[in-house]
């Protein structure tokens, strides 16, 4: 039988804010444990959370770049269970009315097509603390320094078919949230990450089938190889006669497996109720239109943008538009490159590209900055250097030895144009290689590649090709 | 509504609650009282009345987002009943 | 000295007739001899006391002193004080110091005022009789075999003993008023918001406001005044300015409409109180008040919906006391399950259990729509009642509750009985009104509280009246027998 995969995921993206979502502590990463945990993300009795304006800023930013409705009215609401690192014995977060509605963001499919992919909602919610389970005499120890951090959660529909198609949903939100400046996009540090949502059913069946939910995922391959794990168990079961059952698992990195979670075993009844220490949330058409006026451009219009603009192939302006950071990148390179934009993105996803990637960095520290590319570019696009030299004065740019300008002058790497002194190292190769010029005029006209070698060992590369070219080719008429 | 000894027991772990096995009836019996009195709410027609969570039409302010706590974990785990390394220690979570 | 009023107790500071020392001995005294019969403490902070009225002398050397600086006050166990067990009269958090005074705490610091101890109360505040802390009940000083009220059962006690002259205490149903009816004392609750309810240990949310106890309604007045005022840790504080309670005091009654709502005047009141109340009426008719008979069609629905609405929030509220960064922790738990499950049951009271048990079943899947939402729809039908009373009168008038202290245990083991002790004041606290207690006679040797209930942000209206009332009686000068020695 033939099966459809279907995917829906939940995506938890931390704001990017200085203090957490209900109290004044910081959200600064990697803190001693507890430090930045206050009273009231500590839940300690009689403490009363409050509202962090920018946590609000940060989800309408997202709504109105997803074409979502923000709404003028939510509410935040108790999610009630018990868990230790959940202090207060229930989270706040929202439910029958959440701050962004029903949107849409479209994904490019592998064969060129693009997909459009629902957004349900996102809501904005506090995340809980950590749970350390390393020995502390078989207890474990709690950490509630992320208690209270601000997550906004991120719901898609079930419009995914495959993993593929969630890894590229998923990294789209992920350019999408950076662009935005709403969150830091560090998966390492659990700043994203994501839950799924995975069922199978027979292709040309209508309803959807029995779904397990896979916590946790916090990286675009393990999202891939747990939904794939996933798909493959679901539809060995149900071949095999059994049923996939309703439950909550966990993705095993070193395994490369899912398996249920215990502490999800039972049903939940999680007796969702208005928080009554949170007013609703009213933003007035006043709120949302400033929040509008700080969006940046956005990826898919900046990759058209390129496209158009530069005459990039879509593909390349899809690269190059893939973090807020490359592009911009892009961007100040062109400007300094005196606007040659092919060339630019030729040097920005190659010789760059290749050179950050060797060394395992990002585009943000990179030591070639876009002023130093960009005047590099210049002295190509201008005929001082040839295409070759410009990677040796590269590799000079890379080791801090200066800018193009001043490594090609000290180097003496400048590119010969005089043509009478071309001529003149042209002059000597013919009459250093006598034999070779009588077999070229005997009708060897291949050897010209030979002579342009010679008359570029003489000039150290300097010589410019072209005219290499024009003046062998009349010389040896003669 | 009437609840028996088992609902209790569903309740109370619900919530987390040691409530001892021979207290089951009465508390079954003294949950069942106050819900039957709670069910005199049926007798008004509320439909198409909004529920009121709150007693004031207001809506949530915003708090400027400004680091404004500072340390003060020593204070706040002298407090703890169980403590190491600066984590508050349970009894061993199986995920 | 202890008889005194507020502003005469200031006059006398301010003048040097005595100091704030000499006057917290006084009170600190008062305490140590008669408590032993009221058990309205469970926390006396001599000490911390006497360094406070201290550093209140020193204050008026320097002439920076507000009406209440170096006035002695008791403190109602449920507001957090920093270095100072909060206990919320529960063994839960019996061990329980704060690391950090609520609001109303630090304002009250602020203004000078005198912390002596903190008051005995029903555990979390649940409770109308005082019989639920795990410090033992707090006795009527009128008469010991009967119950102060509850829930702010330690304040109104010791206020009408005149333990202190001043005492604050939280209301979620009737929780001051109830117990300042049943101890002959004046107590308001003001309009939800208008008190910070942060570092005040939350019973249910959206109903909880603070209030204050006095002899008087011009004592209470000042010790509001002190009280009340916008948060920015408070979600639910409001942002208005504050009215000045002591200014309103003096206000003419004449032309002022009086409502009397014919849903709490019915079966059900001891007579003894329904003729306190009535003659009440008559004396606030004679300075010149006008009587209104109005109606509240939904009255009788505020109780049931009170016993959906508060266990529902407490249920979720006390959720955070499960033994793992503070208060009550089992000893040896087998596992997780058995830290949560024997810390909470062995932490909490029985009627505590009773409320967690309600509130998680009404918010349960499959009952939420029948209990929780109903009742948040009843809600606002009783609150709607509300505003149309006061579209036609200025305060609305009430008996406090519908008979005198009962007698300790005597409701103990029927808890709907026992729920029932609130009928009047419940629906004021869904609606989020203010209302107050107002001494207005006795049946035999009991005091009757005479309830006003005042539109939103009316307290100066409420402590007016009450105030013009108490110029032309003396019931809130009654001192129970027993606690005449200085």
């Amino acid at each position: 039988m033939a099966w459809e995969t279907v995917i829906g995921l939940e995506i938890h993206a931390q704001l990017a804010t200085r203090s957490k979502i209900f109290s004044g502590a910081s959200t600064a990463y990697g803190a001693p444990p507890n430090t930045q945990a206050c009273a009231v993300d500590l839940g300690l009795p009689g403490v009363l959370p409050v509202l962090n304006a920018e946590v609000v800023r940060m989800a309408a930013k997202f709504g109105l770049a997803t074409h979502s409705t923000v709404a003028r009215r939510s509410v935040f609401a108790r999610k009630n269970y018990f868990y230790p690192d959940l202090p207060k014995g229930y989270q706040i977060s929202q439910f029958e009315l959440p701050v962004v509605q029903s949107g849409h963001l479209d994904i490019d499919l592998e064969d060129g097509t693009s997909k459009r992919i629902g957004i349900t909602r996102a809501h904005l919610e506090e995340d809980a603390g950590k749970s350390l389970h390393e020995d502390f005499h078989g207890e474990t120890g709690i950490d509630l320094n992320r208690a209270g951090t601000p997550l906004l959660e991120i719901v898609s529909e079930p419009d995914l078919r495959s993993a593929g198609e969630a890894v590229a949903y998923m990294k789209k939100i992920h350019t999408l949230v950076r662009y935005l400046e709403i969150c830091d996009g560090n998966m390492q540090e659990g700043s994203f990450r994501c839950d799924a949502n995975v069922s199978v059913r027979p292709v040309g069946q209508e309803a959807y089938g029995t779904r397990a939910e896979i916590k946790n995922i916090n990286s675009f391959r393990f999202v891939e190889r747990a939904i794939n794990f996933e798909v493959e168990r679901q539809i060995e079961l149900l071949e095999g006669g059994a049923t996939v059952v309703q439950e909550t698992r966990l993705y095993d990195a070193d395994r490369q497996e899912t398996r249920p979670m215990r502490s999800k075993e039972e049903a939940n009844d999680y007796r969702y109720f208005p928080d009554p220490d949170l007013l609703p949330l009213e933003l007035d058409a006043a709120f949302i239109d400033a929040v509008a006026a700080t969006l940046p451009e956005l990826p898919d219009a900046r990759r058209d943008r390129f496209s158009h603009d530069y005459g990039l192939s879509r593909y390349d302006a899809g690269v190059l538009t893939a973090s807020r950071e490359l592009a911009d990148f892009f961007e100040q390179t062109v400007e300094n490159a005196g606007g040659e934009g092919k060339l630019s993105a030729n040097w920005v996803m190659g010789e760059l590209a290749g050179r950050l990637n060797k060394e395992g960095r990002e585009i943000t520290a990179s030591p070639v900055s876009p002023a130093l590319l960009g005047g590099l570019l210049r002295r190509i696009s201008d005929g001082t250097i040839s295409g070759k030299i410009a990677k040796q004065v590269f590799e000079a740019i890379w080791a801090g030895e200066g800018d193009a300008d001043t490594i090609i002058e000290r180097k003496g790497l400048k590119q010969i144009t005089d043509s009478g002194a071309i001529e003149q190292s042209v002059r000597d190769v013919l009459a250093a290689n006598p034999g070779q010029v009588e077999q070229y005029k005997g009708g060897q006209e291949k050897l010209l590649g030979f002579f342009v070698g010679q008359v570029m060992k003489v000039t150290q590369g300097k010589a410019n090709p072209g005219e290499v070219n024009k003046i062998l080719k009349r010389l040896l008429l003669e | 509504m009437s609840v028996d000894k088992e609902a209790v027991g569903r309740i109370a772990h619900l919530a987390r609650l040691g409530v001892e096995e021979t207290e089951h009836d009465n508390y079954a019996r003294n949950l069942s009282a106050i819900l039957s009195f709670v069910e005199q709410l049926d007798s008004v027609d509320t439909s198409g009345v909004a529920p009121m969570a709150h007693p004031l039409d207001a809506s949530q302010r915003l708090r400027p987002d400004e680091v404004t706590e500072t340390d003060r974990r020593e204070q706040f785990q002298a407090i703890a009943p169980r403590v190491e390394a600066g984590l508050y220690l349970v009894p061993k979570v199986i995920e | 000295m202890f008889q005194k009023t507020i502003s005469e107790l200031s006059a006398g500071l301010r003048s040097g007739e005595f100091s704030c020392e000499e006057l917290t001995e006084c009170f600190l005294a008062r305490v140590e001899r008669y408590d032993g019969q009221l058990n309205s403490l469970v926390t006396l902070t001599r000490d911390s006391a006497l360094a406070a009225a201290r550093a209140a002398d020193q204050r008026f050397k320097t002439g920076e002193v507000t009406p209440l600086t170096g006035i002695p006050y008791l403190h109602k166990d449920i507001f957090c004080t920093e270095g100072v067990r909060t206990s919320c009269g529960s063994r839960m958090l019996d061990n329980f110091i704060a690391p950090y005074d609520a609001t109303v705490t630090q304002k009250l610091k602020d203004a000078g005022a005198v912390m002596l101890g903190k008051t005995n109360m029903d555990e979390f505040a649940m409770g109308s009789s005082n019989e639920t802390s795990f410090y033992g009940p707090v006795r009527n000083p009128w008469d010991r075999e009967r119950v102060p009220g509850g829930s702010s059962g330690g304040s109104a006690a010791a206020v009408a003993a005149r333990l202190a002259p001043l005492a604050t205490g939280t209301d979620t149903g009737g929780s001051i008023r109830q117990p300042a009816a049943l101890c002959g004392v004046t107590g308001i609750k003001p309009t939800y918001g208008r008190v910070s309810r942060y570092g005040m240990i939350a019973f249910a949310s959206s109903l909880d406001q603070a209030g204050a106890f006095a002899a008087s309604a011009a004592d209470a007045a000042r010790l509001l005044q002190a009280m009340a005022g916008y948060d920015p840790r408070d979600s639910t504080s409001i942002d208005r300015p504050l009215e000045d309670y002591s200014a309103a005091l003096e206000e003419d009654l004449r032309g002022l409409k009086i409502g009397l709502p014919k849903e709490y005047f019915g079966a059900g009141l001891d007579t003894g109180v329904a003729d306190a109340v009535a003659a009440a009426v008559q004396s606030l008719t004679h300075l010149g008040a006008e009587v209104k008979d109005i109606s509240l069609p939904n009255a009788a629905l505020s109780v049931p919906a009170y016993y959906v609405v508060a266990p529902a929030e407490c249920s979720s509220n006390l959720s955070r006391m499960d033994g793992v960064r503070f208060g009550y922790r089992c000893d040896n738990p087998r596992d997780l399950e058995d830290l949560y499950v024997r810390s909470r049951g062995e932490g909490f009271g029985a009627e505590v259990k009773r409320r967690i048990l309600i509130g998680t079943y009404a918010l349960s899947a499959g009952y939420y729509d029948a209990y929780y939402l109903k009742a948040q729809q009843v809600r606002r039908l009783i609150r709607d009642d509300f505003v149309r009373a006061f579209s036609e009168v200025d305060v609305i008038l009430s008996p406090t509750a519908p008979a005198p202290a009962f007698r300790l245990g005597e409701k103990a083991d029927d808890p709907v009985t026992m729920y029932l002790s609130d009928i009047y004041t419940i629906a004021v606290n869904l609606a989020g009104l203010p209302g107050m207690s107002v001494p207005a006679g006795f049946v035999g040797n009991l005091p009757v509280g005479m309830q006003l209930i005042g539109n939103y942000f009316d307290e100066g209206r409420l402590l007016n009246v009450a105030h013009r009332y108490q110029q032309v009686s003396d019931w809130h000068r009654q001192l129970p027998v027993g606690f005449e020695a200085v």
